[in-house]
């Protein structure tokens, strides 16, 4: 943290989780303190169940909203994480790396913001059935989306899974991560001020362990993209996801993609005659 | 003259049977006992074990196959990782040349594979024969013109194929199931090692006969034999690159958990408690028919079938009255009569299965219905059956039965009826009846589901994709979207 100038005692920020377009501290009303300066709160299982009980009822709202206002919105949170580039910048550490790193973010949002009315275009279609039918196909988003941030880079890395989930028109909760939770706890701030639907993106910060069992079993949650889990999470992931058939997302880190968006998307055919 | 002298009232009550027409099995030939299809031929397995398969609609042996043991499955997905290597470098051109020839013999021999499907599986045969069968064939055809295109499917990727895939497909829709797995897998370039169903093997061995009449390179498809022991074998040998199953939630979440930190691919279609929803201005004589469609195909032994009639409240009455009335004239019996419309239930266990089921609807105070219905004394069969009255919280409104029972429910407006169709874990299909073209779009964006039939119910295609939402699955098959599960994206 820098050091105020001239004496001055300055406003220290709380951080808090971002449950249901709230800024909270955690039910548990626990704290850590991950590099022995700032409190953290450390999120329970309950808060998790709070945020995806959020989630789930912010889907429908948000899928339901035009590709275009999506595409607009996640342009606004480019917008807003561009203005706040100082902030964090300084976040992660002032560098010529740090500078980087926003930049990545930034053009991912930019990047997915332009995908939202092409996907359809691009990966669904209409299909030429034999038989007097007319068959189309299209992508719709599969629902709520559990997020292991990667650890590193702690900005870049998680904006890069969460926007093409919310791109397709899913809610995400997003488990921030442990050891360098600044940079997404104060992303929410900017998904906050971006018009995002309050329930779409939630994040919580807390140890791992504590949370990523609740979020791989939890049956209510549609997808895990375990982009932040060591191997053996990924497996403990794989084996509670069984329990509801939730998909498990393993994608290559750092790629910008539309097949990372449809991983989170389900693919819809429907199908009418076609006569008099 | 004589009929024109007939009180009307006995002209209605006149009834016309059918006499039987059956289809010959004469150019069949089923052998006694079969072995395992490895690396190009029939081989003698190491396995001993060995169990009858039987015509459900006789009761009767029909042959003898192998329950394959591990070093069985461990043969022929050696013979599978073996043959990759060729088969996966060929000229694509060259791989779809031999799918084309699959699906030129499945027509050839389309009527010996129809009664062997029939035999084996106890659907009636006109639908071996106007459904499984050419969609079979016509599947190979769509994913043969696919082998040396795939550069084309996915922009801006390179696929490469996987490797081993190692498919377990259920009893319901053997060759069909079969043609699902293998057509996509082998166009990507990658060999198979297929287990079909413990009590419908024979369609996948007569295909073992096909690919040999195709002169496929050995080891490009094995197939091996057995119950769900073979099938556990199959899925987790450690050099099969990618599994797909086709069968039952409860085994599809046992394969899913058994798979964690394998790294291999996964695809499964797994069950599903399709509502198919009739609005007050649908056409009710087309709606009775899309409706005995959906769940009397078959036998309701579909995955996707629409075993939840939700009715407008208005129209409810006279639908159900037609309904009864249209049941009373399906025709059960001999799945080799050609006017046969239910043929027999595929197992005893199936059977017991739908019987506990329907005795809980009636428990829980469902009202029953089946029209009068004489059953065969042998062989397996259940009459079309019909529960009303029915709560969203009985097991026959909740439970995958796969068997030709219907539960029939009630809504008011558009939005309960969203809201019951999407209550349930499933998310396989979904049907929509409603002259309104708007309203169709309405509940086709708002339904769970992978495939939503409007006006129309259990339509195929293999340019179509097929599979769940939800706890029906992941992935597709059919379509474009069905290659994507055997690619590899570089």
């Amino acid at each position: 943290m820098a050091k105020p100038a001239n004496g001055r005692v300055d406003v220290r920020k709380t951080y808090k989780l971002f449950i249901g377009g709230e800024f909270v501290r955690s039910e548990s009303g626990r704290a850590y303190r991950f590099d022995g300066s700032v409190n953290v709160p450390r999120g329970s299982r309950k808060d998790l169940r709070d945020a995806v009980r959020s989630a789930r009822g912010a889907v429908s709202g948000w899928a339901g909203r035009t590709a275009m206002n999506r595409g607009q919105i996640l342009y606004r949170a480019a917008e807003m994480l561009d203005g706040r580039r100082a902030q964090f910048v300084e976040l992660l550490g002032s560098s010529r790396a740090a500078n980087k790193e926003v930049d990545d973010a930034v053009e991912a949002l930019v990047w997915y913001a332009g995908w939202t009315d092409k996907l359809a275009q691009v990966i669904g279609g209409t299909n030429p059935v034999s038989g007097p039918y007319f068959n189309f196909t299209i992508p719709e988003p599969t629902g709520v989306v559990g997020i292991v941030a990667p650890e590193s880079p702690a900005l870049a890395g998680l904006v890069r899974r969460m926007a093409p989930a919310l791109c397709g028109g899913n809610a995400v909760v997003v488990l921030a991560p442990e050891k360098d939770p600044l940079p997404a706890l104060t992303l929410a701030e900017v998904l906050a001020t971006s018009d995002l639907p309050a329930g779409v993106a939630n994040v919580l910060s807390g140890f791992r362990h504590e949370l990523l069992p609740w979020l791989a079993a939890h049956m209510d949650v549609n997808a895990i993209d375990v982009a932040g889990c060591t191997p053996d999470e990924v497996t403990d992931v794989e084996k509670a996801a069984a329990d509801n058939v939730k998909r498990v997302v393993k994608h290559p880190a750092g790629e910008l993609s539309p097949y990372l968006i449809t991983a989170f998307m389900e693919m819809k055919t429907v199908w009418h005659p076609v006569g008099v | 003259m004589a009929i024109a002298k007939r009180h009307p009232a006995d002209l209605a009550r006149q009834t016309f049977d059918y006499a039987p027409a059956l289809e010959s099995t004469d150019h069949v030939k089923i052998e006694r006992r079969y072995g395992l299809f490895i690396g190009g031929k029939m081989v003698t397995p190491h396995s001993k074990k060995r169990f009858p398969t039987i015509n459900p609609a006789t009761e009767q042996t029909l042959a003898e196959v192998v329950e394959a043991d591990e070093a069985d499955v461990d043969r022929a997905v050696k013979a599978a990782d073996y043959a990759f290597e060729s088969w996966s470098r060929m000229a694509a051109s060259r791989r779809a040349r031999y799918l084309f020839r699959i699906s030129r013999i499945l027509q050839e021999r389309a009527r010996e594979l129809a009664v062997v499907e029939t035999m084996d599986g106890g659907k009636p045969i006109k639908e071996s024969r106007d459904v499984d069968i050419p969609l079979a064939a016509a599947h190979f055809f769509y994913y043969a013109g696919w082998a040396d295109k795939l550069e084309w499917a996915f922009p801006n990727r390179k696929p490469r194929p996987l490797g081993v895939a190692g498919q377990v497909i259920p009893w319901n829709f053997p060759l069909l199931m079969l043609a699902w797995k293998i057509a996509p897998a082998l166009a990507a370039g990658n060999t198979v090692v297929l287990k079909p169903a413990e009590t419908t093997p024979l369609s996948a061995l007569l295909f073992a006969d096909i690919c040999m009449q195709a002169e496929l390179p050995p080891g490009v498809v094995n197939i091996v034999t057995g119950g769900g022991k073979t099938g556990s074998l199959v899925v987790t040998h450690p050099d099969v690159n990618k599994v797909a199953f086709t069968g039952s939630t409860e085994v599809g979440k046992l394969i899913q958990r058994s798979l964690a930190g394998t790294g291999k691919r996964l695809t499964l279609e797994l069950g599903g408690k399709a509502a198919n929803i009739v609005f007050d201005d649908a056409p009710l004589d087309q709606a009775v028919e899309g409706i005995v469609n959906g769940i009397y195909f078959n036998q309701g032994h579909v995955c996707c079938a629409g075993s939840r009639l939700l009715v407008q409240e208005s129209i409810a009455e006279p639908l159900l009255e037609k309904l009864k009335v249209r049941l009373g004239t399906l025709r059960l019996g001999d799945p080799l009569d050609k006017n046969t419309d239910i043929g027999a239930i595929n197992s005893k266990a199936q059977l017991e299965k739908i019987q506990g089921l329907v005795q809980s609807g009636v428990e829980e105070g469902a009202e029953l219905f089946q029209p009068e219905c004489k059953l065969p004394e042998r062989g397996y069969w259940f009459p079309p059956t019909l529960f009303t009255n029915v709560s969203q919280s009985y097991r026959i409104a909740r439970e995958e039965i796969f068997g030709p029972v219907l539960s029939v429910l009630t809504f008011r407006t558009p939005a309960e009826a969203v809201e019951k169709a999407n209550n349930t874990p499933y998310g396989l299909s979904a049907g929509v009846w409603t002259d309104k073209g708007s309203r169709i779009l309405w509940m086709a964006e708002r339904m769970r589901a992978g495939v939503v039939w409007a006006n129309t119910f259990n339509r195929f295609d293999p340019t179509s994709p097929f599979g769940g939402y939800k706890e029906s699955g992941f992935g597709r098959e059919g379509g474009r979207h069905g290659l994507l599960p055997y690619l590899d994206l570089v």
